[in-house]
Formats: C-alpha cells, structure tokens, sequence
C-alpha cells in the first residue's frame, strides 16, 4: 500500500475519536491488519473490517457508517453524526450506561447506622433540609433492603468451608479440630428511583431530584429515570458529589420538564428497553408521581404490572398522599393499588426519605 | 501483532461461510467477516444480539468447524475465580493427608486440581474453542478478572505456579446486551452484532434446522414472526422461537389441524408471555392473513 493511499485508514481513527468513537491505537492496528486479510475486495470489505474492529453497537452504527464514508468515500458528515445525544428519541440514554463499581461491602456496624438515623431525625426536627440529605445518604447503607449473594465469606453459618478447613488441616499436619464455616454475602439490593417531572408535580420536582442526588450518593446502585412526556436517565448526573453541580447537569439532561403526563407509555418504553428493564428485576422500585394521568389508565396499569412483576416490591410516593385523608379517586390510581406494596407520601424530600428508610426497615423484619 | 495462520481451507470470509453452512449454521458476510478476523489476528470474537439470535449457535457451529471441543463457561452475578478459572479438590486432599500418616504427599498434584472452563482453555489451546456466555450476567468485578486473561492467557496458580496457554486460544464471548461492557473490554474483541436475519434468511435457516417443515410454511412463519417483531411486546420472537413455530405448526398440520388454524394453535411456541399473548389475540388473525398472501 502506498502511503498515499494509507492515509484514509490513518485519518479514519482520528475522525472516529471526534466523533466520540474511542479508537485505540491498537485497534488501529488490526484493522489495517484486518483489511490487508480481506484482500480487500472493495469498499464493503474495509467497512465491514471497521465495523469488527471497532464495534460501534447497534445504536451508534449510523454515526459510525457516516463518519466511515466521510473519510473514505469523501462524503460530507451529515449533522446527525454530530447531534448532541440529548436531541435523540425518547428512551436514549444520553449517558451511556454504566454500573456503579461493585465492592462487596459488609453493612457497617449497628451503632454506627442508629446513630445516622438518629442524625437524620434530628435534623428533620430542626427543619434543616440539606442536613437531613446528609444523613440519609449516610443511614442508606444500612437501612436499604439486601439480598443473599453468590459469593461467601467466612464467618458463622452452617456451610462448611473446605478450603479453609485444608489450609487447617495442613497447619496441624493433618488433625482437624473444628470445621470452619462461611455464609453468603448480604448485598443491597438495586434501588430504582422513577420520579415524574410533569406540571402537575412542579412543586416537587426539584425536591424529589435533591433526594435523588442523596439516593444515589448513599446507596450502592441506584438507579434514576425521569418520567414525563419522555424518559430520561439521570444517574450518571446524579453521581457527582456536589449536589448544586449535579442537579444542574441533570436538570439540563430532562427535556420535558412541566410538561404533560404520559406515566404509563414512558413506564412502558422503559421496559421496553432491555437493559433498563434488567435493572428493575429483583430492585426495590419507587415511583414519585402523583399518577394523575393523561393518558388512558390502562397503559398505566399495563405497565405497573410487568413492573411488579420484575421488582422485588413497589413503592409508591404521592405528594397528594401526605393528608392523612387522602383516598386515591382517578381510575388509574385505584386501578394500580392492588399492585404497589405501599402507597406512601411522597411530598417533601424529608418525606420521601423517611418513607425510603422506613419501608426497607419494615420489609427487613 | 499475532497473525494466526487460519486452519487450511479456512482462509478468507468466504470458505469460512461456507463450512459452517455445512456445519449447518448459515452466518451472513459480517458475521463470516468477523470470524474469520478473529481467527486470523487471535482476538477473542464478541457476539452481542438480542436472546435467540444464535449467538452461541454460532460458538458452537465455529467449535465444530474448527474441530474443536467447546468449553462453556455460563456467566451469573457473582461468578468467581472458583467457578471460572480452578478448585481444589478438597475432600480428596483431606483424605490423602490422612492416608499418607507419616510419609510424604504432593497435594497439589493434577489428581486433586479440578480445572474449571478458562483453565481447560488454556491447556490445550489447539484442541478447545472457549465460550464465555452471556458475559453482560457476570459483574464488574469479573469483567475486570476477564480483561487481564483475554490479554496474557496465562493463570497463576499459587501452589503450582503460572500457567500459559502456549498459543491463544480461541474464545468467544456472548452478549445479550442487559448492560452496556466495558469500553477496555470490547476493545480487545473483534465485535460484531446480530441482527434478526432478514426474511429469505430466515426461512433458509428455518429450512435447514427443522427438515419436516415445507417451503411455504417457512415463508409463512417468517412473514408472521417478521409481523410480530413489529408489534410492542416483552419478549419478541427470535430465530429459534421462529424454527420452533414452524415446526410445531407442521406436526399440528400433519394431525389434520387445517393451515391457518395450526399457526394460531401453535403461537405458544413462538410467545411465552400471557401479558404478550392477550395483546397479539386479537391482531393474530391480520399478523397470519398478511403471512399467507
């Protein structure tokens, strides 16, 4: 190949990292290994040898393939390529999708969490909203709900742990004096936090999303979605430590702020998105609306159902819930009762959070 | 760079189409593209697509066509070194210590090693194809663990010492796609996605894995599963509900169950979901009209 003509594959790496493509060098490398494999016998070869190489995934592939005939076909880079992922459909997540990193910490000690609890109340008392935040984020550890792992570790409990037992076999050349055991890990289980950012809830929005930021600072995955007209995914923003920053990330990411309410065909694309729905199963699922709806209740009750039917429990927050006599009248909200583990006030964050830590307690004992 | 020489007769995206057509499996060129890339730079091959495309139909076609034994390692949330790479036989070694009393034992022999998927891969590279299933089950900690094996195929065993593969073998990962990989990960792979065949595709593989079933009742079927896909449901259909749909329907044909009517008597094969079946009820009779024109 003469150098001339190995410029394109040179350049084409380059184009790829502008249009937000991570090409390493070395995957460079074996894609021109690649197609000098191929022959190649034209254009489709070295597309195809890209697409291996370089693995856009399905929902990038148009980007990619633009980028590709802008380099080697001359073809001028449509504005598409360089949309700001928030323009996409509905349902794009505009962050790509990353799990926290998962260490397998053991809950803290008893003292330690009452005493966060203790906090939070008397914060609450004190009518100071972020120091309540504060330390309900440090309470989640250990109020949130857990679940038995796969993994073990050594302790109390009736499984027998042979490699250990070995290990004291040979220290006591061969004698075994007592059997060590181990049991599974406790891990906490998912959180998936569905807050609706429709007019009718524009009061709470703001708080809700404050809350967010400290679900998602104190529990070890969780997950954030807005539901209105449109679904967002927030968490990425969320993750930031500084709240002010964070929520001003977020609150760039939602499109359909006030807008309509379409809670059941947003909850619908939602499960409609393989690894969103993935994320539902086995979690303790929380809903913030106050599921006045737009739409017809059957969409709504449609998708409540596979919702508890992947959740391990439903929760549901109305702000319309914190008078005591409150009766859920529109249709779609009797229509759903049957399905939520519980209907709980969902008016102010402090609210929200005491139902959180409450209902995990509850479910726990 | 490692160029692998491909097997004899396997040297270009074509020949290799070609023999795993005979393995019965039929890949379309990017896929035939990227396995053979794959071999030939000694890369792992990543499969993503979504459930019952044929991603570890195609592991299993390219074993055979290699030759190979398939070594599968099913990935889950918290798989761990023990179930992936080795173990200790431990009751073994306790009884050994009690047999040997006074003489002298080598308890980490072979005898007491159980060697567990990516062990078994790395022993005997040129006899074993590695599939890793459904690698998007498995947690970050064992993505991580996966990464430094796909770059140096070597594992270290404290007792024994290090273990090295003596050329790459070759491995496949699957992915259904439930969470996005790693960026580090997928850059060691060749990748490749597999859509849902197109239609004459389709009834070519539905022709080829169920032989009972007639060329028009695979036309129909696809044309139906095509309608479905379309259609808002939770699990959609994928090829091997499509083979199975066809060949059920047959069998219920051969009974004396009339065509149209042994279609919609056999939609349980194809659905397996209540919440999706009450929704296509209605519209069945439309989705199986459009197959039969």
């Amino acid at each position: 190949m003469t150098p001339a003509a190995l410029a394109p594959f040179l350049a084409f790496p380059q184009a790829l990292r502008g249009a937000g493509f991570p090409a390493a060098p070395e995957q460079t490398q074996d894609f021109l290994a690649a197609v000098g494999l191929l022959g190649p016998r034209g254009i489709a070869d070295i597309r195809r040898a890209a697409h291996a190489l370089f693995g856009p995934g399905p929902d990038r592939q148009g980007e990619f393939d633009a980028v590709f005939d802008a380099v080697f076909l001359g073809r001028s880079l449509m504005a598409p390529a360089e949309g700001a992922p928030e323009d996409l459909p509905q349902a794009r997540d505009a962050e790509g999708f990353q799990e926290m990193p998962e260490a397998e910490e053991e809950d803290p000690s008893g003292g330690e969490a009452t005493a966060a609890e203790r906090l939070f109340a008397r914060a609450l008392a004190a009518g100071d909203e972020a120091g309540a935040l504060l330390a309900f984020a440090r309470a989640l550890p250990r109020s949130l709900p857990k679940r038995r792992s796969r993994r073990m570790r050594p302790g109390k409990g009736r499984l027998a742990d042979p490699r250990r037992a070995f290990r004291e076999m040979i220290r006591r050349d061969g004698e075994i004096t007592r059997l060590p055991a181990r049991r599974r890990r406790l891990r906490e289980r998912r959180v998936l936090l569905l807050v609706d950012v429709s007019g009718s809830m524009k009061a709470g929005t703001d708080g809700a999303l404050r809350l967010a930021h400290a679900l998602v600072q104190g529990g070890e995955r969780v997950e954030v979605f807005t539901l209105g007209t449109r679904l967002t995914r927030v968490t990425r923003a969320l993750r930031h430590r500084d709240r002010a920053a964070a929520l001003s990330h977020a609150a760039g990411l939602v499109a359909d702020w006030d807008g309509g309410t379409r809670l059941g065909e947003a909850l619908a694309v939602f499960l409609s998105v393989p690894r969103f729905a993935a994320f539902a199963r086995g979690a303790l699922a929380i809903v913030v609306s106050d599921g006045l709806e737009r739409g017809g209740p059957e969409a709504l009750t449609a998708a409540m159902g596979r919702l508890r039917g992947l959740a391990w429990s439903v929760l549901w927050l109305s702000p319309l819930a914190a008078d005591p006599a409150y009766r859920p009248e529109t249709g779609a909200m009797r229509a759903i009762l049957p399905l939520l583990d519980r209907l709980g006030d969902g008016s102010t964050p402090p609210a929200i959070a005491r139902e959180i830590l409450g209902f995990a307690k509850g479910a726990r004992a | 760079m490692a160029l692998r020489r491909t097997p004899p007769g396997l040297d270009g995206p074509a020949p290799l189409a070609r023999a795993l057509r005979e393995a019965q499996y039929i890949a379309d060129e990017g896929l035939a593209t990227a396995a053979f890339l794959a071999l030939a730079l000694g890369k792992p091959l990543l499969l993503e697509g979504a459930p019952g495309v044929g991603k570890t139909e195609a592991a299993k076609a390219l074993a055979s066509v290699l030759g190979r034994e398939l070594v599968r390692l099913q990935c889950y949330e918290g798989i761990d070194a023990a179930a992936a790479l080795y173990e200790w036989n431990f009751p073994r070694q306790m009884l050994a210590i009690r047999q040997a009393g006074e003489g002298y034992v080598n308890l980490y022999a072979d005898e007491y090693l159980i060697a567990r998927p990516l062990l078994q891969a790395l022993e005997a590279p040129r006899d074993r194809v590695l599939l890793i299933d459904e690698i998007d089950r498995a947690d970050h900690e064992f993505e991580a663990f996966l990464l430094e094996f796909l770059s140096d195929f070597t594992i270290s065993i404290p007792e024994r010492g290090t273990v090295r593969a003596s050329e790459p073998p070759v491995v496949i990962l699957t992915s259904n796609r439930t969470r996005e990989l790693h960026e580090a990960l997928r850059r060691r792979c060749v990748y490749h996605w597999i859509g849902y065949p197109d239609p004459a595709l389709e009834a070519e593989i539905v022709m080829m894995r169920a032989s009972s079933v007639a060329r028009d009742t695979a036309a129909r079927v696809v044309a139906a599963v095509n309608g479905l896909r379309a259609e808002p449901l939770a699990k959609p259909p994928g090829v091997a509900e499509t083979v199975e749909w066809a060949e059920a329907a047959t069998l219920l044909n051969a009974q004396g169950v009339p065509w149209p009517r042994a279609f919609a008597r056999a939609i349980g094969v194809a659905l397996k979901d209540q919440d999706d079946l009450q929704w296509v009820a209605p519209r069945l009779e439309a989705l199986l009209g459009g197959a039969a024109a």
